[in-house]
Formats: C-alpha cells, sequence, structure tokens
C-alpha cells in the first residue's frame, strides 16, 4: 500500500488533515492553533533549538516535545494548550529573559519583536535571577546589519539564512555553552545581497538595520503596500512612511516572486529618495541652468519645438520609467509627429516582435520545476539577487545542472563555467559540447539570457541562437517554456510592451540624430553622445547624468510618490502605490506630460489615472492583468530574426556594482558605504627582496 | 563475586602483553570466521537472548538497538561508530580497555559491523586519550597485518575497514549524534531525534553508535554463549561490568564484576574499603556525575545495577562510582559538578545553554551560605525547568546531581546559609 498523502491529527480537539511529514507545528497552525516559536522558520531548516514550541502529545513519553522537530503521524492527539505545556513555555521564556537584557526602551525591534510579544504570554511578572547577565560584544556586519548581540537568543536563524537561502555560509556560532557567540568570526561585512533580510528573521533585536536605528517605531508609520523598481524582478515591498518621509522598505510576501526576501540595494537605497531630488523646474538660460516656473520649462520647450519636423524630435526612456509616462510620452510624440522612442539605453538587441524574445518565460517560481539551466552573459547574483536565490534554492532540492557562458562569477551555488565567448554558445548549437547533452537530456530545461549577452553589437546574432538553442534542447515545448532574458532596468519589458522602441533608435538620436531630445529619466547612458546642437529636455526625479546635460529640467516623481505601472522581468503587470508626495514643485510624470500636451494646444485625450490605464491597455492588453501571470508555454518556435554573425569577443558583466545602478541608489549614503565596504582590499605591495 | 574464569577482560591492569600475541593467548580472535558463519540474525539473536545493555550509560538493550538497523543494505552504506569518547567525570573504564585489552574492541568491531551489515566502522577516541589512542591504533595495524579485519576479513569473505577518529575535547561530543556530527566535521552538536542514527546518521547513512564496552565483551559473549552471560548478574541485568571506584577509598580501582553486586561488597572488596571506614562514608555517586548521589543509608543495602538504582531514583550510568566521606562539603562536590556542565554545554537549546549557568551561578552562592533559604526552592524549579525539555540528556545530567544534593542533603544547605547569616548580619544603610 502506498503510504498515504495526508494524515489526520487532532490539535486541541481540531481534527485537521495535513501533508504527510509535515510537523506539528504545522499541524496546529493548520487548525488555527498559534504557537510561540523563535528559532522555528518556514523557509529555513529546523533547528529545534528555542524550544519555545512545546506541546504535548498523547500516548508518547509524558513530556513537552517540540513541535517544530517532531513529524506527525496518523491519529496524533496533539494538546497545545495544558499546564504542562504552559509551564514548560513559561520556563523557557524565564530562561531567554535571563541573560536579555531587557533593554526594549532603546531597542529598535521594540514593537514589532517576537520576544516582546511572547513574553507578553509566558514571561513572568519578576525575575528570580540575581546573578551577573552575560554581555557579548557587538559584532561588524557592514553598513546594513547593526548588532547588538547582548540581545541574541541563539536562535541560529541568521546562521542558517547565510548558510541556506543566501549561499554565503559566513555566518556561525563560536565557542560553546553559555559563552556560544553569533558571528562572522572574521569582522567584514557579509558577501551577500540578501543580507538585510537578517533583520527580518531575527526575532529579536539583535540584529538591526543600521541606517535605520533609532529612527522610528513601527506604530508611528504609514504603510503602503508597492512594488520595488530598482531591479527588473518587481519584488513585492512595503513602503513605510512618516509625514513625507519615506523611512523604511521591507518585502512583502509574494510567493510567486520574492518569496518574504529583498535584496540590500532595493531595501536600503531609500535615503537616496531624498538626495539630490529635483525640486523644481529649470531652464538653461545663457549656458546656465536656473530655477524657472512650471509654464516657463513648458514654454521654454513649445519655443523649441515650434515648427521642427517630427522626425528632428526624439524620446528614451530610463530604466525607472513607469508604463503611464512613457505611453503619454509616446503619445505626445506622436501628436508631434514623432515615432523616434527607445527605452534600450543599453542599446541591448532586444526583439519586441514577439514578448517570449524579451520575458523570463519559465517564470521565476517556474524554476523550481526545471532541471537543468544554462545562463548565457548574465551574473544573476548581481542582476537580480531574488531570482538568483531562487536557482540556488532549487539547486538545494535536488538535481539541478547549472553551466554558465560569460565572465566568471561565484553565483553561491555549484557552477559549471563553460566559457565567456559566444563560440562556447555555437559549439552548444552544434550539438559538439557535453552540456548540449545534458540540456537535450532534461525534462524541462531553461536558458536564461541576460543583458551581457544582448547589449553588444552583435546581440541580435546571439539572441537568435539562444533561441535556437532553446528549440534545438526542447525548451519550447507547447507545456514548457525554458527561454528567459533577465533584465536589469524595470522599466524595460513595460517599454517594449507598448512600443516604446520604434523609428530612431538611442544610437541614430546620438550625435544630432535629433534636435530635441526628451529623457524621460534616462541616465544610463554617455551623454557626451548627444550632439552638442540637440535641446535636451531632462524629465526626472534626481539631477544624476542625465539632467547634468539638460537645456529644460521638469521634476518629476520617484516609484514612492505615484501610482506607477511595471512589467517585470518576468511579464508580471504590477503597480507601485504612492507613499508620499514628490518634493516641491515636482510632478507625477504622466501629468506633467498630460499639462505639457495642452500647453502646446495637442492635448492627450485622458487626464485621470483611469484613462491613462485604459489607453496602457488598448494598447496592449497584458496591462489590464495586474498582479496575474498566466503562463503559456510555447506554441510557435518561429525565432527572433538574426542578423549578423557572432563575434569572438568574451561576454562582459552588465553590473560591476551591484549596489549602485541607478539615479536613486547612486544618491544613497548607505549604497556608498556598501560599495566602500565590498571595494576589492587593494592589493599590497610587496617589496622585492 | 565473580570468578576469575568468568571475566571478559583478563588484562583490564595491563600485566600481560596487550598486543595480539597476548590477546590470541587471552583467546581474542579465536574461531572469528565461525562466529561471522552464522550469519547476521543468529548473531543479533544470540546478543539479545543474552540480555546485554548499553555500557555506555542509558542501559539500552544491544541486540535490540542492533536490530533496528535495516536488514538489507540500501543505496545507503550502514555505518558503525564506537564511542570511546569517555569524558564522564569518575569513569575511566574504556581506557582501559583501549590501552590494554585493545583487540578486544577491534574484534568487537568486526562482529558488531558484520551483524549489522556495516562494512565501516569509526572509533572515536576522546582528543585526551593520546597514548590510548595509539595502543588501538597498533592494535589496528595488527589486525590489518595479519588479516583478520580489512578485505575478506579472517577468511570470512566479508571487508571491513576500521578507522580511529580522535575528538577535540568535548564532553558533548560522547552524546551519540553529537558524535556524529564531530565525526562528520560539524561543531559537535547533537541532532533532533527522530530521526534517530539508525534511520539517519553518519553521512546521513544507517548508523549504530555503542559504546567501547559494549561492542568489546560482544565476541566473548558469541564465543561463551548466551546462556553463560545470562546466567551472570541479576534478571534483566545481565553481565558483568566494569565499575570504576574513585574518590575517598583506600585503593581507588578499575574492577570487572557481576552486575547486582553490593556497593559495600563492591567497596570492602576491591577498593580497600572507604577511608576510616565504612561509617566515615558520607554519600555515593553511583554511576558518573550525571546521576543523583546515594546517602549513606542507600549505600548500605544497594545493589549495583540498573534496575535497583532506579529505584532509588538514581542510575547505573557508566558505573563510575564516587565515594565521598564524611570529610566531603557535598554543596561544594555538587557545585564543582555543575562548573562542570555550565562549561560543556553545547549551547544549542536555550534551557540547558541559560540554565546551566544560572544553577553554576546559585550553586556557588550555595556553597558558602550566600544565599537565601527560598532560593533552594527556585534551584529545584530551575533544575525542573530544564530537565526534559533539552534536546540531549546533557539538561537532565545537569539537572540530576543538583536534585540528588537537595534530596538528600537540603538540612545542611539551610545550616549553611543559616551559618553565613549569623557570620554575617545584613548591612545597615548608615542613617
Amino acid at each position: 500500500m502506498a503510504p498515504s498523502l495526508t494524515v489526520k491529527v487532532t490539535v486541541d480537539g481540531i481534527e485537521v488533515e495535513v501533508p504527510n511529514g509535515s510537523n506539528v507545528l504545522q499541524a496546529c497552525e493548520a487548525a488555527g492553533k498559534e504557537i510561540p516559536r523563535f528559532c522555528y522558520h518556514e523557509r529555513l531548516s529546523v533547528a529545534g533549538n528555542c524550544r519555545m514550541c512545546l506541546v504535548e502529545i498523547e500516548k508518547a513519553p509524558p513530556k513537552p516535545f517540540a513541535s517544530c522537530a517532531y513529524p506527525v503521524n496518523d491519529g496524533m492527539v496533539v494538546h497545545t494548550d495544558t499546564p504542562m505545556v504552559r509551564a514548560a513555555r513559561r520556563g523557557v521564556m524565564e530562561f531567554l529573559l535571563i541573560n536579555h537584557p531587557l533593554d526594549c526602551p532603546i531597542c529598535d525591534q521594540g514593537g514589532e519583536c517576537d520576544l516582546q510579544d511572547q513574553s507578553v504570554g509566558y514571561g513572568g511578572d519578576s525575575s528570580r535571577y540575581s546573578e551577573d547577565k552575560r554581555a557579548v560584544l557587538n559584532k561588524d556586519l557592514g553598513p546594513l546589519v547593526k548588532t547588538v548581540m547582548t540581545r541574541c537568543i541563539h536562535c541560529t536563524r541568521c546562521i542558517r539564512f547565510c548558510t541556506e537561502i543566501a549561499g554565503v555560509p559566513e555566518m556561525g556560532a563560536t565557542a560553546r555553552g553559555e559563552s556560544m557567540e553569533v558571528g562572522t568570526y572574521v569582522q567584514k561585512a557579509l558577501s551577500s545581497e540578501l543580507s538585510g533580510n537578517l533583520v527580518d528573521i531575527c526575532p529579536v533585536g539583535a540584529l538591526t538595520s543600521k541606517p535605520y536605528a533609532f529612527v522610528a517605531r513601527p506604530w508611528e508609520l504609514k504603510k503602503t503596500d508597492s512594488i520595488d523598481v530598482l531591479d527588473a524582478v518587481g519584488s513585492a515591498i512595503r513602503v513605510d512612511t512618516r509625514g513625507a518621509e519615506v523611512l523604511r522598505i521591507l518585502p512583502r510576501l509574494n510567493e510567486d516572486v520574492n518569496e518574504e526576501w529583498l535584496g540590500d540595494k532595493s531595501r536600503y537605497a531609500l535615503d537616496g529618495l531624498k538626495r539630490r531630488r529635483l525640486d523644481t523646474p529649470w531652464v538653461n538660460r545663457d549656458g546656465k541652468l536656473v530655477r524657472a516656473t512650471w509654464p516657463e520649462a513648458f514654454a521654454a520647450i513649445a519655443a523649441k519645438l515650434d515648427g521642427m519636423p517630427g522626425d528632428r524630435i526624439g524620446a528614451i526612456a530610463g530604466d525607472l520609467a513607469d508604463a503611464e509616462a512613457m505611453i503619454a510620452l509616446k503619445d505626445v510624440l506622436a501628436s508631434l509627429g514623432s515615432a523616434n522612442v527607445d527605452c534600450r539605453q543599453d542599446g541591448a538587441a532586444l526583439d519586441a516582435h514577439n514578448p517570449a524574445f524579451y520575458t523570463f518565460n519559465t517564470s521565476i517560481a517556474g524554476i523550481e520545476e526545471a532541471d537543468a539551466l544554462l545562463i548565457v552573459g548574465s551574473n544573476p547574483r548581481r542582476e537580480a539577487p531574488l531570482i538568483n536565490a531562487r536557482i540556488r534554492k532549487r539547486g538545494l532540492s535536488g538535481r539541478f545542472p547549472v553551466a554558465m557562458i560569460g565572465a566568471e562569477a561565484d553565483l553561491t551555488y555549484r557552477v559549471q563555467h563553460l566559457g565567456d565567448t559566444p563560440d562556447v554558445l555555437q559549439t552548444l548549437l552544434d550539438g559538439t559540447h557535453a552540456f548540449a547533452e545534458t540540456l537535450a537530456a532534461a525534462k524541462r530545461p531553461m536558458i536564461i539570457v541576460g543583458q551581457g549577452a544582448l547589449a553588444r553589437p552583435d546581440g541580435a546574432a546571439i539572441l537568435a541562437s539562444a533561441w535556437a538553442l532553446a528549440a534545438r534542447t526542447g525548451m519550447l515545448r507547447p507545456d514548457w517554456n525554458g527561454f528567459n532574458v533577465l533584465h536589469t532596468a524595470a522599466a524595460r519589458v513595460g517599454g517594449l510592451s507598448l512600443g516604446f522602441a520604434s523609428g530612431k533608435t538611442l544610437a541614430q538620436m546620438m550625435n544630432g540624430g535629433v534636435d530635441l531630445l526628451w529623457l524621460l529619466g534616462a541616465d544610463e547612458f554617455d551623454t557626451a553622445r548627444i550632439g552638442a546642437e540637440t535641446f535636451v529636455v531632462y524629465q526626472g526625479h534626481h539631477g544624476d547624468r542625465g539632467a547634468a546635460r539638460a537645456d529644460v529640467i521638469l521634476p518629476g516623481a520617484a516609484y514612492t510618490e505615484k501610482s506607477g505601472t511595471y512589467v517585470s522581468t518576468e511579464g508580471r503587470v504590477q503597480r507601485t502605490a504612492q507613499a508620499a508626495f514628490p518634493p516641491g514643485e515636482a510632478k507625477e510624470d504622466w501629468k506633467i506630460l498630460r499639462a505639457f500636451s495642452a500647453m502646446i494646444d495637442r492635448p492627450l485625450p485622458y487626464d485621470t489615472l483611469d484613462g491613462v490605464w485604459a489607453r496602457l491597455a488598448a494598447v496592449n492588453p497584458i496591462f489590464h492583468r495586474i498582479d496575474m501571470l498566466p503562463r503559456f508555454g510555447c506554441g510557435d518556435q518561429t525565432g527572433p530574426v538574426s542578423q549578423g554573425a557572432m563575434s569572438a569577443a568574451p561576454f562582459e558583466q552588465v553590473i560591476h556594482n551591484y549596489y549602485m545602478t541607478d539615479p536613486i541608489s547612486r544618491a544613497s549614503a548607505t549604497m556608498a558605504a556598501c560599495t566602500e565596504a565590498h571595494r576589492p582590499a587593494p592589493s599590497v605591495a610587496v617589496a622585492a627582496e | 563475586m565473580l570468578s576469575d574464569q568468568d571475566r571478559i577482560f583478563t588484562n583490564l591492569y595491563g600485566i600481560r602483553d596487550p598486543f595480539l600475541a597476548g590477546a590470541r593467548a587471552r583467546g581474542d580472535w579465536d574461531g572469528t570466521a565461525a562466529i561471522l558463519a552464522r550469519g547476521r540474525e543468529a548473531i543479533i539473536e544470540e546478543m539479545k537472548a543474552s540480555g546485554l545493555r548499553g555500557r555506555g550509560g542509558a542501559g539500552f538493550p544491544t541486540g535490540m538497538k542492533w536490530s533496528f538497523m535495516p536488514k538489507v543494505v540500501g543505496d545507503r552504506p550502514h555505518y558503525l561508530v564506537v564511542n570511546a569518547d569517555e569524558s564522564e567525570p569518575g569513569t575511566c573504564k574504556d581506557r582501559d580497555i583501549l590501552r590494554h585489552d585493545p583487540h578486544k574492541l577491534v574484534e568487537g568491531c568486526l562482529v558488531a559491523s558484520f551483524a549489522m551489515g556495516a562494512q565501516v566502522c569509526y572509533i572515536y577516541v576522546r582528543g585526551e586519550y593520546f597514548n590510548e589512542a595509539m595502543a588501538l591504533q597498533r592494535a589496528i595495524d595488527e589486525a590489518y597485518a595479519a588479516g583478520l579485519i580489512g578485505k575478506n576479513a579472517c577468511g570470512s569473505g566479508f571487508d571491513f575497514d576500521l578507522y580511529l577518529h580522535r575528538g577535540a575535547g568535548a564532553y558533548i561530543c560522547g552524546e551519540e549524534t553529537a558524535l556524529i556530527e564531530s565525526l562528520e566535521g560539524k561543531k559537535g552538536m547533537p541532532r533532533l531525534k527522530p530521526p534517530f542514527p539508525a534511520a539517519v546518521g553518519l553521512y546521513g547513512c544507517p548508523t549504530t553508535v555503542n559504546n567501547v564496552e559494549t561492542i568489546a565483551v560482544a565476541p566473548t559473549i558469541l564465543r561463551r554463549g548466551a546462556a553463560w552471560f545470562s546466567a551472570l548478574g541479576r534478571p534483566k541485568n545481565a553481565g558483568t561490568k566494569i565499575f570504576c571506584i574513585s574518590g575517598h577509598v583506600n585503593k581507588p580501582c578499575n574492577v570487572e564484576e557481576e552486575l547486582g553486586i553490593p556497593l559495600k561488597e563492591l567497596i570492602e572488596t576491591y577498593a580497600g574499603g572507604v577511608r576510616g571506614g565504612w561509617d566515615n562514608l558520607l554519600a555515593v555517586i553511583p554511576g558518573g556525575s550525571s546521576v543523583p548521589l546515594l546517602p549513606k543509608a542507600t549505600c548500605d543495602t544497594i545493589l549495583m545495577d540498573f534496575d535497583s538504582l532506579r529505584e532509588v531514583k538514581s542510575g547505573l550510568g557508566t558505573a563510575g562510582v564516587i565515594v565521598m566521606d564524611k570529610t566531603t562539603d557535598p554543596i561544594k562536590a555538587i557545585a564543582r559538578l555543575a562548573a562542570f556542565y555550565k562549561h560543556e554545554s553545547c549551547g544549542q537549546c536555550t534551557p540547558c545553554r541559560e540554565g546551566t549557568g544560572w544553577m553554576k551561578r546559585v550553586m556557588d552562592r550555595m556553597v558558602t551560605g550566600r544565599a537565601e533559604i527560598a532560593e533552594i526552592d527556585v534551584l529545584e524549579r530551575v533544575t525542573r525547568q530544564i530537565e526534559g525539555h533539552t534536546i540531549c540528556a546533557l539538561g537532565d545530567a545537569a539537572a540530576w546531581p543538583i536534585q540528588g544534593l537537595i534530596k538528600n542533603f537540603r538540612p545542611l544547605m539551610e545550616e549553611r546559609i543559616a551559618e553565613y547569616k549569623s557570620r554575617k548580619p545584613m548591612q545597615m544603610a548608615a542613617e
């Protein structure tokens, strides 16, 4: 008889059916019983060391059992609230508190501390412990995580997170017994892009956010559910604000995207939202930018546009541009007779004909179903740490051969490095490389093509080759699509979806290719390439590279200050929510364009957010599908148009510094500190003899 | 009293050659191939019939433990791990086996591994036992050279490898799952059970962990028969056992005796009696530091076996008999043990990590009497909060000696506190 998939367990008289192999704690949760715990975490291995989750089990020895570490079996009867259980939990709580400093009034975890909450239920009113308390030296974990190790209750969640999820086994415990200390042993910053999550999983105030230290109490904050745009993953976040200030960004649960984690840049770049902001329009007068009013700024642009042929007007959208602003800008340019729009700042050879050519078709959650992976010209650890964590998670759950072509890098899991030039891709395509057999033998193989493979002169040829390889190795089937393009910019898929890549390309607009260039937050290309005579309008929120070259600056809103639609690398359409107001005179971007269109007597046919959304959905029906991502297999194996041949130049890293990739993170002092902390140690000059 | 013919460890005192020639003269390695030829099932049945209980402290029936291993070796190999991390205070029996009769252990490893389908066996020797490890390694090398172990061990067709591993000096590594962790190269911290090692043990494979003495007696039992062994001792407490008698006796010694021998007889016969005579006895810790002590009244009549000692709420443990005469300060003695357990707690789970330090500090004050009478009850409650709430048995082991002290010597503790108070009247504020 095959073992049954579920078992029946009775918890406090409530019968529940839970999957076989669950633990007692999960069964108790299924019955709606809250079990106090510190060390247990759904996404980490079971440690069973805090002893807080004790329950009583009938027909077992008469002692309390740690429910997180005890497997269920059929017909088990569990009691979660007996005198024995309560006494045991009180005992454990007393032990946890004897060496805890009880410094809640000066602890940043106060108000959201598991120990604080559970001591209300199980703590005593006074202490029977009159000996000296333990004090522990704090550890240096870098610029993001502040440590107050005296508060540590040794639950080892941080150790398990680093080892299992982040894949950087740098945390550990030294010494034993009461002297056990959690730390890195070597005092240096954690080399993980996910280290901020340690703050979330620490159940007490031992690991807290360094930039947020002593800033606010959780009950003072307004919480706004939103979406992260500092990479193309589209992680779910919660923006905590007090007044006009964004004080904290935390991950929200989204099993399909970020689970409950968040990359360090997305979490900590928020102080960049307060620095180098454009808060008023500026106009270039006699070679110098001077403050102006909105009508003056618009008038300056209108004067320049007067009589300009449509073909001489162009627009480039940046990496953080929302779909609303892009469609409004595209429509404004169309009304002026121009179709010259481009959202590919890096010049990547993205083929917009078929969404399958430019999205992460397998989906992030789908990675867990794959059984072989080839990475081409990408470093997912820097470009999308959460996708990298998902690949690692897949690797830990069973055999998962991963190979990469591109610059060698430590991705936190075992990777077979095949080479760094496109000819390796050719040998795979020819079937002469051994890994081609691995891919062909796999049931659900997948390929990830990064921008490092596409943002180069032979990008189109590489894209075509990668697609051909996918087709040849069975990645493109009606029930499975293993072809994935990994983007680094939150705006890219949205821009391609609404056709923000037509007419002249970015390269054709450079060197005088247009007379008026409208930069919508475009800062990631070399502005020196813009022709000297070209009139540049910069619309955006930070005084970065683009603004430095501008003739007119229109201050826009950052992603926390507007309701903007973004399409993630998966093709998932999601919206940010307005958590704060833009500073000074700055406005939401689509409203700026709507106002400008009215000023030049070519008003856009929409003037509400609902109107913009209707327009977006009319351009591409995917904008109807908010937060949903239907997965399709691949019905049509026809590949992108191949142009030219692949060169022999090696693939290069797209992101050299994870912590600074956009105007917000470049303005962030925290990210600057991270950059400094992770700068490779200068090679020490050694005397010859 | 055990007759010389029934002794298993005939070179316990190292007066004869401990190595292969001497061991063969004492009957080791005699007909080992024939024992193996009986087959796995028969060996395990014989061990079950002998009534041998584990000699490491818990007293779990050995035959039954061996039978928990999967009957057929699947895709995961089986392992036997021998626990020679003898660290229990008051215990030094394995040490004499390792240095004076190592071939008993090596032969036992072969037989036991064969019975459990394990082709590899590890002996985890306490790091401090350097010379003992050298002696054991020499015995292993001899056995390899003589074809007794290795490929086609003893000509039986069974391939068997035996490795010696030296620990780094942690009491907790004597706990079987912590020992496995340590053997795997990790920090020695006990694992959660279930799964038990017989299902998921060393490197995730079925594993049995046995004490040195348990394994070393197995070949003799199989040679002389289960009936012989089970006839020794008392019902359910069969066979002989090495007792380690230390403390306030005239001649501290290791001695092999039948289980169930009266404690008084054991001490008077072999250890030359208590210093100053039996009436000078204060208390005895009968089974290594982890078991509650026995007051003299109990010592007068108690029999030394698993079940008798359990009845008086103590335990046989490792049979490390620690004798304390009336010059002993029992509070100070137990405070020393509390310090030991605080030092050796691995720090993994809360009650033991925090509780051992708490107990140690209170015990330190109890020694001088710098405490309140009510704190004795607090201390008692703390031991109850630790006992049974931890991952491994170290928490229990730390709690029991203090419980034994409070149970038997509470008046002394109260007297000490009262004395301190009278000596040092409470400091009053100036005003």
